[in-house]
């Protein structure tokens, strides 16, 4: 998988959820539930999208290792292998 | 002859707009069938009707906006002769003075019915022959300019074809065209406002709180999840829900109605959740027969119900079932909240954020995760001695996770 299919990837996967939040607008840097109004329902539908559209299931554990887009990103490539 | 009428979708809604006919007439329905899709301020519904029947006529055309228990069509009845279905139509037609088609105490529409169609839309009549409809579709004849020359008014096939001979290209009309959002959030708004104020008005709330420890529960949560995949995941509000619903089953007086002034309990439990909807507002469809789902069949519901209300789209069933309402307000940090009972419910059970705080037990200090859950109880149904030991309860099965 490419950084650009990746980030394609994640951005129809959040848009399925927070229709009113487009990925350019979010820092990467900066807790990603601080940014986005995203409940523990909101959170696990991702993980639902990520699990389905990438193949990568995120065990709970993992969870607090994710906060900013950055983290998210960092991780999923290390589960890609890219 | 069935009348098959909108059904009620909650103290709110008081009406809706046909978006269009799910079935055709000859259909034969099935109970729970879906026939018909409903627009109303806070979503699109798709409206079951539990009767089993043949459809034999619809008297509300897509577009019109209907009150609750509007009659929308005419359904023959099992074992019911279409020589019968004539001879009761014809009655109808005769009895231009017939009451109305509701049941006694239910509240009356706005506009009161008029002859067989029993139908008046909160706009002007519009009645139009689904021939007729399908026509002025396919020709882009737009059915407001019409004159019907119909019996009263009804526009039929012939109204359209003249109408068509003098038409340039299709126009696709959008029967209940697309709200603008702004105006949506604001119906919206308006509708909650009118249930609140009326709850406020007409229940006298009295309120309780209790902590509950959830070591237990949250031990439970995580070794369960451990072990699966993402999507079998439980979250702690599947918990909250399954015990709220089982305690409702030792405490029914915190599970029904009052209507003109007298408590009716529920034999069933549909415990309502509070859905807050991005765009802002609020939706509380219920999880049919909550007590009686095992935990990961509740979750499912829960997350399939949470997924469809925020898409507006839900199912009359959901929205006039629940008994009592749940309000999980957790994620955005606060301690605990105070809600208002969605009429004519007599409880709300609300549910603060999970928070770690210093706990005293057996003698002992520790650091112990904690919630808030708070009762907002209707005092003409019950009091605050039985609203304390139902908290009790689900206190109580909160701390047996694996029992739920």
């Amino acid at each position: 998988m490419d950084e650009p299919t990746l980030r394609n990837t994640i951005a129809r996967i959040l848009s399925g959820i927070a229709p009113e939040v487009s990925l350019e607008e979010i820092d990467p840097a900066v807790p990603l539930r601080d940014q986005v109004d995203l409940d523990s329902m909101d959170w696990l539908n991702f993980l639902v999208g990520l699990h389905e559209q990438l193949h990568v299931d995120i065990p709970e554990g993992d969870y607090r290792k994710l906060r900013t887009l950055n983290d998210l990103f960092g991780y999923l490539r290390a589960k890609l292998g890219m | 002859m069935i009348e098959f009428k909108l059904p009620s979708l909650g103290a709110d809604m008081d009406e809706g707009t046909l978006l269009e006919w799910c079935v055709q007439p000859g259909d034969v329905l099935k109970r729970g069938q879906v026939v018909a899709i409903v627009d109303t301020t806070k979503a699109a519904i798709d409206v079951e009707c539990w009767d089993e029947g043949t459809v034999e006529e619809f008297l509300v055309a897509p577009g019109t906006k209907v009150p609750v228990n509007a009659v929308l069509a005419l359904l023959r009845a099992p074992g019911e002769t279409p020589e019968e279905a004539a001879r009761w139509k014809a009655q109808r037609r005769a009895a231009p003075e017939a009451a109305p088609a509701f049941a006694p105490g239910e509240p009356a529409p706005s506009v009161a019915p008029v002859g067989a169609a029993a139908v008046a839309p909160v706009a002007e009549r519009r009645r139009v022959s689904p021939a007729a409809r399908k026509l002025a579709e396919r020709r882009g004849v737009a059915l407001d300019a019409l004159v019907g020359s119909g019996p009263e008014g009804a526009i039929v096939v012939e109204d359209v074809e003249r109408a068509a001979k003098g038409v340039a290209p299709p126009v696709v009309p959008v029967p209940g065209a697309v709200v603008p959002a702004a105006e949506r959030a604001a119906q919206m708004r308006s509708t909650i406002a009118a249930a609140m104020a009326r709850s406020k008005r007409e229940i006298p709330h009295y309120y309780l709180a209790t902590d509950i420890p959830l070591a237990l529960a949250s031990r439970w949560l995580e070794q369960r999840n451990a072990e699966r995949p993402v999507t079998e995941r439980l979250l702690m509000a599947a918990l909250y829900v399954k015990a709220v619903a089982r305690a409702l089953l030792r405490f029914p007086e915190f599970n029904g109605f009052v209507r003109e002034g007298r408590f009716e309990p529920s034999a069933q439990v549909h415990v309502g959740v509070a859905v807050s909807l991005r765009q802002g507002g609020l939706i509380a469809p219920a999880i049919l027969n909550t007590d009686r789902l095992v935990i990961d069949q509740l979750m499912r519901e829960l997350g399939d119900l949470v997924k469809r209300a925020r898409a507006f789209t839900l199912r009359s069933s959901e929205l006039s079932a629940p008994t009592v309402t749940l309000t999980n307000l957790g994620e955005q940090g606060v301690d605990a909240v105070f809600g208002i009972i969605y009429p004519p419910q007599v409880a709300l059970v609300g549910f603060g954020s999970v928070r770690e705080r210093p706990w005293a037990e057996n003698g002992e200090l520790q650091l112990m995760p904690v919630v808030t859950a708070t009762l907002a109880a209707d005092h003409r149904a019950s009091d605050g001695h039985r609203g304390s030991l139902f908290l009790a309860e689900v206190r109580s099965l909160l701390q047996r996770p694996e029992s739920l």
